[in-house]
């Protein structure tokens, strides 16, 4: 128990965090804990958190996404154009949109692994790409998502929000299989210690390639679930979640070094930016004073997780973090 | 089972050049099935390359390697272990964020990315429990382990990927002897069922017990390979030292009786690195810190520079006890110590910058100097002759030599007194070799305290007035004047003892 804790220090803090902040928005919120309100919730934190997982994937190989928001919105804009009709062609339409977000990822991963340029810098180029590509898709706000599907996947089953069960899902039913395999256990290796996961006999290349194909993955199944919820194609949605995907995962406990946080705390870190936001809009506080709030509440929770440097002993090591 | 005909693994002609350096020229080498093969050498002689070399870790840049009597290319560390051939590293090869369980998993052979493989975890255990491991915790982090822990799951995970040649490099160096026994124990069951393991280690008396054979490697060349026993403790050293250079250095002195004391370092400690360490710095003395590289010498310079929290012991200068908990508390002119860092690419110079820029560094914001006065570089640049367009040039256009004039010169510009220097001709050619030696015996002449750490024995040998030895965190041997001896540094160094009958009784200890 000492070690399950200790190993998943920062994740049991994301998580009382989360467990406190959504008990506040609750009490708060005027309309008290019903369905509705939780099932508003929920799909606001699931599209982020979709999005804090496509960040998890390249962070947690020592990287870091720019084009998280902009894969978001190529796929947002593909779906809405394709996932309407009848079964076989919204299948088909959703077959797509999870296709192009995959082949934006492994983009990515090509010009970094065999490109040899930084994530940052790749992720930045691609990300204008993707934006313009979804521009000349969805020039203005549009097109329409099928209702019926919509509903299905963005309101509530027996009163618990279906958002919520999607997350357990993708905890559960890809997560925890893929911590078992030697791709789950590389992608840690590859962040933590690329020389010693290299003298362990890992293929480096092949890792982090598919580390950004399932971080595109992810961003399109944001893309696509964002498109459920708003059930409408809009090319400018991708840099705020790009960045809120970042502060998810560095809220979660991911490390930006890499090696160290998991997909589930990536999930929580998300949960807790939407309702600290969710929160603030109830608050009572002025409007123009909620971004500050919002701010140092992020800032603290941020330092807590990097209190560790205070004990390196070698000072130029503290240079190395 | 007696020793096979063909070579696991045969290198023919084979170089291994890194820039201007040649790591292995032309060596030829054989490891067999069914033999435990020692490798000895001194820093630099190329022991950790050939063992890269067999691991697929690097390629050779000539000459060719045999595996089981067909010409391969290991091209990957991959590729090396699906043939058997499974190194423990010098450098760990563990993950430190993750834990004992998922590292013992990590890269089994036969398992790629897919399904983790846990009988390897169990195999892994029971190698754990005959090695004194059994109370490592498999839900632990590696980077919460204890150096000594990590090299025994090191061992428990090299072992439980069934090799059939072992490369072990410095397998042992953070564990005590009776857990070494037992890993001894382990190795010599390996051999005898027909595995052959390549084996590095400082300890002289671990290969005197432990080796079949025995390879020596002097300046990347194989030098002999014989059979253990076939020469005495004094012949193997000697083969080990091979010739001498002496015009390089300045004339040596005689030591002055009495010099004044500038800094004296009592009891002084730093975590599990280093442990009562106690030397004199005398003026006008060049005092020499040897050993093999990272046996806590390097803490010393760090510790006296004010890089390092929670050291022990004291550090007395001028009669007084002095706290350095920075480097500019060390660079004032109080103090007056300054530190020419290992490494001059990351820790001595900013690459990207000018040389002018460069030199003014240490100079900032020290009380009494004007950074920005050329004058007080010149002196300095012109006894090392500098090679460079201007000192508008950026550093990283020099050749290693004259970066580490211009590291040198950064602060001899503040006119220490003390100076510290962390292997200061380390990759550097023999003409610069040769200004940077005649410098520091004019320093040291002029009045300046000087600790020189050095992994080239030379150096210790006609620079230093005594010289300090270092073994795991401890000094070892402290010479003086003519006691200061390639012998007596080697046999230091590798902890051997006065005489092999001496080595015996603590190998069994």
């Amino acid at each position: 128990m000492r070690d399950l804790l200790r190993a998943n220090q920062r994740e049991t803090i994301a998580f009382s965090v989360l467990v406190a902040l959504l008990v506040s928005y609750l009490a708060t919120h005027p309309a008290g804990p019903t369905t509705y309100v939780m099932t508003i919730w929920a799909n606001q934190c699931l599209i982020l958190a979709l999005a804090a997982i496509a960040q998890f994937f390249a962070v947690i190989v020592r990287g870091i996404d720019l084009s998280v928001g902009a894969i978001m919105a190529l796929t947002n804009c593909i779906a809405s154009y394709l996932v309407i009709g009848t079964g076989a062609e919204m299948t088909f339409g959703i077959i797509i949109v999870l296709a192009a977000g995959v082949g934006c990822g492994v983009l990515n991963g090509l010009l970094v692994v065999y490109g040899r340029i930084q994530p940052i810098v790749v992720t930045l180029a691609t990300a204008s790409v993707f934006v313009g590509l979804a521009l000349l898709l969805r020039p203005t706000p549009g097109g329409q998502i099928d209702y019926d599907l919509a509903d299905a996947l963005t309101l509530d089953v027996l009163g618990v929000p279906t958002a919520l069960i999607v997350t357990v899902a993708v905890i559960g039913l890809i997560w925890v299989p893929l911590r078992r395999t030697g791709l789950g256990l590389g992608l840690y290796a590859v962040g933590s210690s690329e020389q010693a996961a290299f003298q362990s006999g890992m293929p480096i290349a092949r890792i982090r390639l598919a580390s950004f194909a399932l971080g595109g993955l992810f961003a399109g199944l944001a893309g696509l679930y964002f498109s459920l919820v708003t059930t409408t194609g809009d090319a400018g949605i991708g840099p705020n979640f790009t960045l809120n995907s970042i502060a998810a995962v560095v809220l979660g406990g991911v490390a930006l070094r890499g090696g160290v946080g998991t997909l589930t705390g990536a999930i929580a870190g998300a949960f807790i930016l939407k309702t600290i936001g969710a929160l603030m809009f109830f608050s009572g506080l002025p409007p123009l004073a909620q971004p500050f709030v919002e701010g140092l509440i992020l800032a603290a929770a941020i330092a807590i997780g990097g209190a560790d440097v205070l004990r390196v002993k070698n000072k130029l090591e503290v240079f190395g973090r | 089972m007696p020793r096979s005909e063909t070579a696991i693994v045969h290198l023919s002609g084979v170089s291994k050049i890194y820039g201007a350096t040649r790591a292995l020229s032309d060596v030829d080498f054989a490891c067999f099935a069914g033999e435990i093969h020692a490798i000895l050498g001194e820093n630099g002689a190329g022991k950790s390359t050939l063992m890269k070399l067999v691991s697929g870790v690097i390629r050779p840049t000539s000459g060719h390697i045999d595996v089981d009597g067909a010409r391969t290319d290991l091209s990957s560390p991959a590729d090396a272990m699906a043939r058997g051939l499974i190194c423990m590293f010098q450098e760990l090869s563990l993950v430190p964020d993750l834990t004992v369980r998922e590292n013992l998993m990590l890269g089994a052979p036969g398992r790629g990315l897919g399904r983790l493989d846990t009988a390897v975890v169990e195999r892994a255990k029971s190698i754990l429990s005959q090695i004194d491991g059994e109370a490592i915790r498999m839900k632990a982090r590696v980077a919460d382990l204890t150096l000594a822990e990590r090299q025994q799951v090191e061992i428990a995970k090299a072992l439980s990927r069934n090799p059939r040649l072992l490369i072990l490099d410095e397998a042992t160096s953070a564990l005590n002897a009776s857990v070494v026994e037992k890993v001894f124990r382990l190795i010599r069951a390996r051999r005898d069922a027909g595995v052959g393991v390549l084996f590095i280690s400082h300890r002289f008396h671990e290969i005197e017990a432990l080796a079949d054979r025995i390879s020596i490697f002097r300046n990347g060349s194989h030098v002999e390979t014989f059979d253990n026993g076939a020469y005495d403790y004094g012949a193997i050293i000697s083969k080990m030292v091979g010739q001498r250079i002496d015009d390089l250095f300045p004339a040596k002195p005689d030591p002055v009786a009495d010099a004044e004391e500038v800094i004296s370092l009592n009891g002084f400690g730093w975590g599990d690195t280093l442990d009562d360490v106690s030397i004199v710095l005398r003026k006008g003395c060049i005092t020499g810190l040897g050993g093999l590289d990272g046996q806590g010498q390097g803490a010393v310079l760090q510790g006296l520079f004010g890089l390092l929290k929670g050291t022990r012991g004291d550090c007395v200068m001028d009669g007084r006890k002095i706290t350095v908990n920075h480097p500019k508390t060390a660079k004032s002119p109080k103090l007056g110590i300054a530190l020419v860092p290992e490494d001059r690419k990351t820790e001595g110079l900013v690459l990207q910058q000018s040389i002018a820029h460069n030199m003014e560094l240490a100079a900032l914001g020290v009380e009494g100097i004007d950074a920005g006065d050329p004058a007080i570089y010149q002196p300095f640049l012109d006894a090392l002759e500098l090679k460079c367009d201007s000192l508008d040039q950026t550093v990283s256009e020099l050749s290693g030599g004259n970066q580490q004039k211009v590291a040198l010169t950064k602060w001899l510009s503040l006119g220490p007194r003390c100076m510290l220097l962390a292997d200061p001709t380390r990759g550097i050619d023999v003409k610069t070799k040769t200004q940077i030696y005649a410098l520091l015996r004019r320093l040291a002449d002029s009045g300046v305290a000087i600790l020189l750490l050095s992994t080239d024995y030379e150096e210790l040998i006609h620079l230093c007035d005594d010289a300090h030895i270092f073994y795991n965190g401890r000094v070892v041997r402290r010479l003086s004047g003519a006691d200061i001896t390639a012998e007596n540094i080697i046999a230091a160094s590798l902890n051997m003892h006065e005489t092999p009958a001496a080595a015996e009784g603590t190998a069994h200890a």
